[in-house]
């Protein structure tokens, strides 16, 4: 509140330069994509995960019912199962990519910790290979999964 | 007037010495979560299938149980030091803040909580459940 009068007062003042300001980096992308996908990992990871642990716990009625809506229906599934399968897939592609990602960030953080990797070009380089590693593992679980699972 | 001395007036203003403990937490969880999600992952894609009967049999194993929980309260702490930042840095009212710290601590006890005890129960009692 107490911002916003000021804020009212006198609109023109200046501001600390946020992220629509700064032309975008590796770096700075990086740090951005670490929290979005910490994020996605905490929801939809997490919840996910445990419906699949309760699901193997509550026998194979309740499984089926998660591989129905989640994994596949198979041929005589009904319009929303089919539905709710891709909606499933490409929840999974996304937690799948965070995963990586920020396995792969977070990997680079424990490294800047003890100290190394701070210098323009180096920094600049390990950003841009963390995207690049996370985008071939994920290809590589797709490929994987797609082979084996889905029959493509 | 403050009659208090000077020694007084300062006492327990200062830091709290647990400044480091956040932090340090996090980067222990996340070389806890490097190691439990490595192994989760190679034993997904190593997996023969996926019938409830076989990950039944799969997770009620000790070998399978005990890393699992450990994953589970990993995960779930560092979720918790992780989006604890996130309120921080996105949420500045101070109600709203206290209620979604609150929510979050709700969140993450209470999904481990029921984890741990989903895994318990088919080790403890067989995978016929």
């Amino acid at each position: 509140m107490k911002d916003a009068e000021i804020m009212a007062k006198n609109p023109n003042r200046p501001l600390s330069p946020h992220l629509q300001v700064y032309r975008w980096s590796p770096q700075m992308a990086i740090s951005i994509f670490h929290r979005a996908t910490g994020f996605i990992l905490a929801t939809v990871g997490m919840i996910t995960l445990l419906w699949w642990l309760s699901a193997i716990g509550g026998g194979p009625e309740s499984y089926a019912t998660f591989e129905k809506y989640v994994v596949s229906a198979g041929e005589s599934g009904t319009g929303f199962e089919t539905a709710s399968n891709w909606f499933f897939r490409l929840l999974a592609l996304a937690v799948t990519f965070s995963f990586f990602q920020h396995l792969a960030s977070g990997v680079r953080h424990l490294v800047l910790d003890i100290g190394a990797g701070y210098e323009l070009k180096v920094n600049r380089t390990w950003a841009s290979v963390a995207f690049i590693a996370a985008f071939f593992a994920t290809a590589f679980v797709v490929l994987f999964v797609a082979s084996r699972f889905l029959g493509v | 007037m403050d009659s208090r001395t000077y020694i007084g007036r300062v006492r327990g203003l200062g830091s709290a010495k647990h400044g480091g403990e956040h932090w340090l937490k996090q980067r222990l969880t996340a070389i806890g979560n490097i190691l439990l999600t490595t192994w989760f992952v190679i034993s997904l894609l190593l997996m023969p299938n996926f019938d409830q009967a076989t990950l039944a049999q799969w997770l009620a194993q000790p070998t399978v149980a005990v890393p699992m929980i450990l994953m589970i309260v990993n995960i779930f702490s560092h979720a918790r030091l992780g989006l604890q930042v996130l309120i921080e840095d996105y949420v500045h009212d101070e109600g709203l803040k206290f209620g979604t710290m609150a929510l979050l601590n709700f969140y993450v006890v209470a999904s481990a909580v029921f984890g741990i005890f989903v895994v318990a129960k088919l080790a403890f009692t067989g995978a016929s459940a």
